[in-house]
């Protein structure tokens, strides 16, 4: 039995311990908002937060998710309020939408690293995250506007 | 003229979308000429198929439904928006809802960069009649005549006396109101507009970033089983056996079903192969993994990538049928003092859209009902319905968001799967491929081979221009026979070179298709732009000039091109020259901006790594420049793109801009990156570790977008024509810093050091 928990709830799990935590969070609890992209941890679609820690859900079996606290995009906060997800909507960053989930988990936990990441900081942090409509440029910028909102928020 | 605004019915919508005594109003897209007077009678309004619908609840709320599908265009906004501005509604009580595929919306095919100039004036004509409705019914109620109402953000007001209604208050009334001729209703001038040249966020913003927005990918519907599908790895293999035992094994695996492996001509068929039914989608893949199949490989098993290149090649620089000429090349060449040749090559290319194809379908008593992430819902109709044996009119689809599409989901065998495993087993059934999957089974972009012979007089000015190309034609997967490209893909920058050059002529030789070939953003665009912006830069530079300037020298006079008696016919994208001409005018236009705004000379002069494109397509204008860094390692870095566009009036000008920032990353993939190879007919690429696409560390760090409209045009395409100027751009930077000219696609492949 492997117990965990997902977005602040506590869960349990009885089944294939080496099945990615996505599948999990996908076909059983239905938290769709972790994408499926490539299964080989190449992407970034699936990226949810491990104990407070940018993981790609697709290579995290349930085994590795043993006692640890998994947040989603769904339990990033509430109503899409975190000021990662306000910069996104306010210069529009998403197209498709699809990677979306994935590339703001990564950027949130970014954040919390390095509060004023650099271009280059950006730029190692978010690599691993592919868009295929190509809104890097706008990521970069959200980015940016959300560090200086919680910068803001601090002083 | 005839209406194409008509009233409908409440039962023509989905259950529950209307109030009882809703307004509802419909618009269809009836072609100039076959328009004439129509009556409505209430059978004929049951019967009626329109394509494009509003209605108004007596809550004040407004549906307006959209027909096109959403991969990311912000299409499913953008085209509502126009109807609310016309119809002077509140975007903020505006509730878009998205359309099942059927005849009666007209098409639904969401590809060639084509809904916002197919339906920008159906969309404004539905709006602006709902519009006279209203203001007629609040005359009437009001007894007043109706030059002193006026509709004002979902309100009537009546000026004079200071009375107002609102469009809520106001739906049952003007659901009486006859239908307004078109000829009588008027349309917003530009001044007016609220929402049109202004824009509005995606209806669907905030889904996105909360994980909310529902893909193919993540349908759920009760009771479903999870399939996984082994299909033969070379095109047109079949299955001779398997053993399914210890796939079965697996826990959460339930059972194995064959499905028929598809004949040519392929179309949209399922490919068939062996499905494994479980629990969830991990059971299913690891069943997947324990099957043993054998399988008959058929005659694509000999297609190795390196002969089939060859191949093209030879046959590009070999004489062939003739699609384009003006005045006499050979003769020409022979009075040339210079004389330069190319060949020029790019590969296969797979889509790899962030979401694989996904779809859920459900059979039951000879009827299909499926959710899929789909650019055609109609297409799936069609496609599952041949699947089947049942009508088109018996399979309901249902559109998700799509997960990008790039034209891999106009092409609906992946919901052809999930609704044939559904009949055979009872059960709703999901399919959701694999990125494996995805690439190994795509409808590929073609790749091509182009030779290119220039001949210069002594000032470096081409005097003749020859070029021959050889690509497998997406004919081939609906006829399993073309071997020519149609008028269709030579139209995309191979027929229509636009230089004012005395003598000209353009071939195309045979290919066969190994694989199953597609459309994919920009199509033949792609490989045409990158070998005629090419050749010309090599031209620039044999003749020592700007390559700008001498590229504006060759374009020539400001004249609208017809191509008459150059070539068959020019078919500009289905769309007739009087309404979108190709304007030489309008692409030196955008050449010229560009050139400025990139500071282009400047950074000549300081010997930055620029390199220039420009190219029509989609009946759409872009001019690009590349500034590349590039390392003593050869790592190649793109810190700026600069690209002017001239796509007519511009109806939601972020989501535009947004496109073109996109094609910027998508065409540096194309440049830098994507290729797609056969061994032994297999496809040698699986994921994004050997098949790679733009990362944040690959992409131009900044596009600028200058959106620079023609005054009075028409609006023409958004989604693809930023890609196709790309490649060529990236390329002629590279040799504009390194002085070596490569000529073949992706340039990762290529030596830079």
């Amino acid at each position: 039995m492997i117990q965990l928990k997902v977005n602040g709830a506590a869960r349990q799990y009885d089944d294939d311990p080496e099945m990615p935590l996505l599948w999990y969070l996908r076909d059983e609890l239905q938290l769709t908002g972790s994408k499926f992209g490539c299964g080989m941890g190449l992407c970034g679609a699936c990226t949810v937060h491990i104990n407070g820690e940018a993981s790609r859900s697709c290579l995290t079996p349930m085994s590795a998710a043993a006692g640890k606290e998994v947040t989603t995009i769904e339990g990033l906060s509430e109503n899409g309020t975190h000021p990662v997800q306000r910069a996104w909507e306010q210069i529009q960053v998403p197209q498709c939408g699809y990677c979306q989930s994935g590339q703001i988990m990564q950027a949130v936990a970014l954040l919390k690293k390095k509060p004023r990441p650099t271009d280059q900081d950006i730029e190692e942090a978010m690599s691993g995250n592919i868009c295929r409509c190509g809104t890097y440029q706008r990521i970069r910028q959200a980015i940016k506007i959300a560090a200086n909102q919680k910068a803001g928020a601090k002083a | 003229m005839s209406n194409r605004v008509q009233l409908a019915s409440r039962r023509d919508f989905l259950t529950g979308m209307f109030s009882a005594g809703a307004l509802i109003l419909g618009a269809r897209f009836i072609p100039a000429e076959t328009a004439e007077v129509q009556v409505t009678s209430e059978t004929e309004k049951a019967t009626w198929h329109p394509n494009v619908w509003v209605g108004l609840n007596s809550d004040g709320s407004v549906v307006i439904v959209a027909h096109r599908s959403e991969m990311g265009t912000g299409i499913r906004t953008s085209l509502p928006m126009v109807l609310a501005d016309e119809m002077e509604a509140d975007w903020s009580r505006v509730r878009v809802e998205q359309a099942i595929g059927s005849e009666k919306y007209g098409s639904q095919d969401t590809d060639g960069s084509c809904s916002i100039r197919d339906f920008y004036d159906t969309m404004r004509e539905a709006g602006a009649t709902a519009r006279a409705m209203l203001v007629n019914a609040a005359a009437e109620h009001w007894r007043v005549p109706l030059d002193e109402c006026q509709a004002q953000n979902h309100q009537v007001l009546h000026a004079k006396s200071g009375r107002k209604l609102g469009y809520g208050e106001l739906a049952a009334a003007a659901a009486n109101q006859p239908l307004p001729h078109n000829s009588t209703i008027h349309l917003k001038k530009t001044s007016e507009f609220r929402y049109i040249g202004k824009g509005v966020p995606s209806v669907d913003l905030k889904d996105f970033c909360t994980g909310r927005a529902v893909y193919g990918f993540d349908v759920h519907v009760p009771g479903m089983v999870y399939a996984s599908v082994e299909r033969a790895p070379v095109l047109g293999g079949a299955l001779r056996s398997f053993d399914d035992s210890q796939a079965k094994a697996v826990k959460g695996v339930q059972q194995t079903v064959v499905i028929e492996h598809a004949k040519p001509p392929y179309k949209f068929q399922a490919l068939g192969g062996v499905a494994v039914i479980a629990d969830n989608t991990w059971a299913a893949a690891q069943g997947r993994k324990k099957l043993k199949v054998e399988w008959d490989f058929g005659p694509n098993a000999i297609v190795q990538t390196d002969t089939y290149k060859r191949n093209l090649i030879a046959t590009a620089n070999k004489p062939q049928k003739v699609v384009r000429k003006v005045g006499h090349v050979d003769n020409a060449f022979q009075g040339a003092s210079k004389i330069l040749e190319a060949t020029y090559y790019t590969p296969l290319l797979a889509h790899a859209s962030m979401e694989p194809p996904a779809a859920v379908a459900v059979y039951r008593d000879g009827k299909v009902e499926t959710w899929a992430a789909t650019q055609s819902p109609q297409d799936v109709q069609k496609t599952v319905a041949e699947a089947l044996g049942i009508k088109p009119e018996d399979v309901t689809c249902h559109v998700t968001l799509l997960g990008g599409a790039f034209g891999r989901k106009s092409k609906p065998d992946y919901v052809a799967e999930a609704a044939i495993l559904s009949k055979k087993i009872g059960k709703p059934v999901k399919i959701a491929w694999t990125r494996e999957e995805d690439i190994r089974f795509d409808f590929y972009h073609s790749t091509s081979a182009m030779y290119f012979k220039g001949g210069l007089d002594t000032s470096g000015k081409p005097i003749a221009w020859l070029q021959r190309s050889a690509f497998p034609p997406i004919g081939s997967t609906f006829d399993g026979k073309s071997e020519y490209g149609d008028d269709g893909e030579l139209e995309m920058g191979w027929t229509d070179v636009p230089f004012a050059i005395p003598n000209f002529q353009a071939e195309n030789g045979p290919a066969k298709a190994p694989v199953r070939i597609g459309w994919l953003r920009s199509v033949a665009n792609i490989y045409h732009a990158f070998g005629v912006q090419c050749f010309v830069d090599e031209l620039a530079h044999a003749a020592d000039q700007d390559p700008i300037e001498y590229w504006l020298a060759l374009l020539g006079p400001a004249r609208k091109l017809d191509f008459k008696g150059e070539v068959e016919k020019f078919g500009n994208y289905g769309k007739p020259l009087t309404e979108y001409p190709f304007d030489t005018a309008r692409l030196r236009r955008v050449v010229e901006i560009v050139a400025d705004r990139s500071g282009w000379a400047n950074k000549r002069t300081n010997k930055r790594a620029v390199g220039f494109a420009a190219h029509r397509s989609f009946l759409t204008y872009v001019a690009a420049v590349a500034e590349l860094d590039i390392g003593s390692d050869g790592k190649v870095r793109i810190p700026r793109i600069d690209m002017a566009v001239d796509c007519g009036p511009v109806i939601n000008p972020d989501r535009v801009k947004a496109q073109f920032e996109g094609a910027a990353v998508f065409g540096a993939s194309v440049a830098l990156l994507g290729d797609i190879n056969l061994a032994d007919g297999r496809v040698q690429e699986g994921n994004f570790d050997k098949y790679p696409v733009a990362r944040m560390n690959d992409a131009p760090v900044e596009t600028h977008v200058y959106l620079v409209p023609t005054e009075d045009a028409l609006p023409t395409g958004a989604g693809e024509p930023g890609v196709p100027p790309m490649s060529p751009a990236i390329y002629n930077a590279v040799f504009a810093s390194t002085g070596k000219r490569f000529r073949e696609l992706p340039l990762r492949k290529q030596k830079l050091v």
